[in-house]
């Protein structure tokens, strides 16, 4: 994300997640599901838009993301908004981790297969179609990948904050490291390392886990700054 | 001796929003030719390489000889320092082996030691021989390249352009390219051609006339400079 300039992306696409959360409570269908489905089209919309006109990215996701953000306040009964908006890992139950983590090692999979043709699409989408790489096909995949993993990590965190999840680490390893293998190890262990010490904070002193999580990953992220020169 | 035809260009067209930028552009280029592509700023030189690798919609006829192996140079990479990398994993991106990389790095006169070295941390001269060297993976038979001169390190220039001589004696490289170097063009090319949206010639360097060139660029000579922008 944040080599392709969309580190804001990630975040805008929590929301769009949104009335698919509220639909999916409604309906008492699981969270991701519903997030996935709405993100899914979400990103189709962007995809489609983006052939029409020349603007940013960013500006057609800002469109959606807040559209999808008022369809969501007006679907989603009051009492569960706040879970919607900030997550609640203590409610995952087990068979929806050991899903998601079939689902995370899938997703690893394919971004390991494409991983080196989507990184030269975002060193130069020119010399990336010069070599014969599908650019637009390749950013659909990836694009649904991480609509994929937002929906994911939506349950942890919830909507509001996903988009730091996505960011956070891989800003932090990108600060610290000065290769590619560097920076995408880096920005595992840290996700990792983040929920790992923001749930164990969570078991310590009942605080939402969502919020400490980002906040573990924020205080990584600063120390991060101290080291770069 | 009768010479293969690599490229076939006829009655090649490109707009941009209404906007003609190459009108009318008919040329061939045998196997084994150096061809020029000299013309003032924003006469379409770097379109029509784009144009040639299909990157931009055109009207007209491209044929290249079946099966041609293309390799591309571009102007200039802006985003590749976004991206923490090093030169090895650069190569790799293109599924570079070993022994490749390393004899690639010796026909362009580089040192193994350089595949440790962040790209951000390269000199603009070794970042455009890495970026020839990068190219020449997979052994094209064809070099585009895009205005080698841009952002040369003074006196690193001359040599870019022995490699590229030396280069095509030991491998026998068709090359298009966009310079403005007349130096190069009387020792290295076979022909010109002088395109300022169309194509106001097509032949061997002798006969580019001081008259003909000052038509090309108008008042805009900045021939024997040898910076630009």
């Amino acid at each position: 994300m944040l080599t392709k300039r969309m580190a804001l992306v990630g975040d805008a696409l929590g929301h769009v997640a949104l009335p698919g959360m509220g639909l999916a409570l409604l309906f008492n269908l699981d969270i991701s599901l519903g997030a996935f489905i709405f993100l899914f089209l979400g990103i189709l919309l962007i995809w489609l838009f983006e052939m029409r006109t020349s603007l940013p990215t960013e500006a057609l996701v800002g469109v959606i993301f807040v559209a999808s953000l008022a369809i969501g306040f007006l679907i989603i009964p009051k009492l569960e908004l706040l879970e919607a908006l900030f997550g609640d890992i203590s409610e995952v139950s087990l068979a929806m981790t050991v899903v998601s983590v079939i689902f995370s090692i899938l997703i690893f999979w394919i971004i390991k297969k494409i991983y080196p043709n989507l990184i030269l699409a975002s060193v130069s989408s020119d010399l990336a179609k010069s070599e014969g790489i599908k650019v637009k096909k390749q950013n659909l995949i990836y694009l649904i990948l991480i609509a994929a993993i937002v929906a994911l990590g939506i349950k942890i965190v919830g909507s509001l904050l996903v988009g730091a999840l996505v960011i956070i680490p891989a800003a932090t390893a990108r600060n610290l490291s000065k290769n590619l293998k560097g920076y995408y190890t880096g920005s595992i262990i840290l996700g990792v390392l983040s929920c790992l010490f923001g749930i164990f904070i969570f078991k310590l002193t009942g605080l939402p886990a969502g919020p400490l999580i980002i906040l573990v990953s924020t205080v990584f992220f600063i120390i991060s700054l101290a080291s770069k020169k | 001796m009768k010479e293969k035809t690599v490229l076939k260009v006829e009655n090649l067209n490109v707009e941009f929003e209404r906007e003609k930028i190459l009108e009318n552009l008919s040329f061939e280029v045998k196997e084994g030719e150096v061809i020029a592509i000299l013309g003032p700023n924003g006469a379409g030189k770097t379109v029509l390489l784009k144009t040639l690798l299909s990157l931009i919609p055109f009207k007209g006829k491209i044929e290249w000889e079946p099966g041609i192996k293309i390799g591309y140079v571009p102007q200039r990479l802006p985003f590749i320092k976004d991206i923490p990398m090093n030169v090895k994993e650069f190569f790799e991106l293109k599924n570079a082996k070993r022994n490749e990389i390393k004899k690639n790095l010796d026909s362009v006169a580089l040192k193994e030691e350089i595949l440790k070295k962040g790209i951000g941390d390269l000199s603009s001269g070794q970042f455009q021989r890495i970026l020839i060297a990068w190219a020449l993976v997979s052994n094209p038979q064809l070099l585009l390249f895009d205005e080698p001169t841009t952002g040369i390190d003074i006196g690193g220039q001359e040599s870019i352009y022995e490699l590229l001589g030396k280069l095509k004696k030991e491998r026998n490289l068709t090359v298009l390219l966009v310079t403005h170097e007349l130096n190069i063009i009387y020792r290295l090319a076979s022909r010109c051609l002088c395109l300022n949206k169309k194509m106001l010639c097509y032949n061997i360097p002798k006969e580019l006339t001081s008259e003909r060139i000052s038509q090309l660029y108008g008042e805009e000579i900045k021939l024997y400079q040898h910076s630009h922008e």
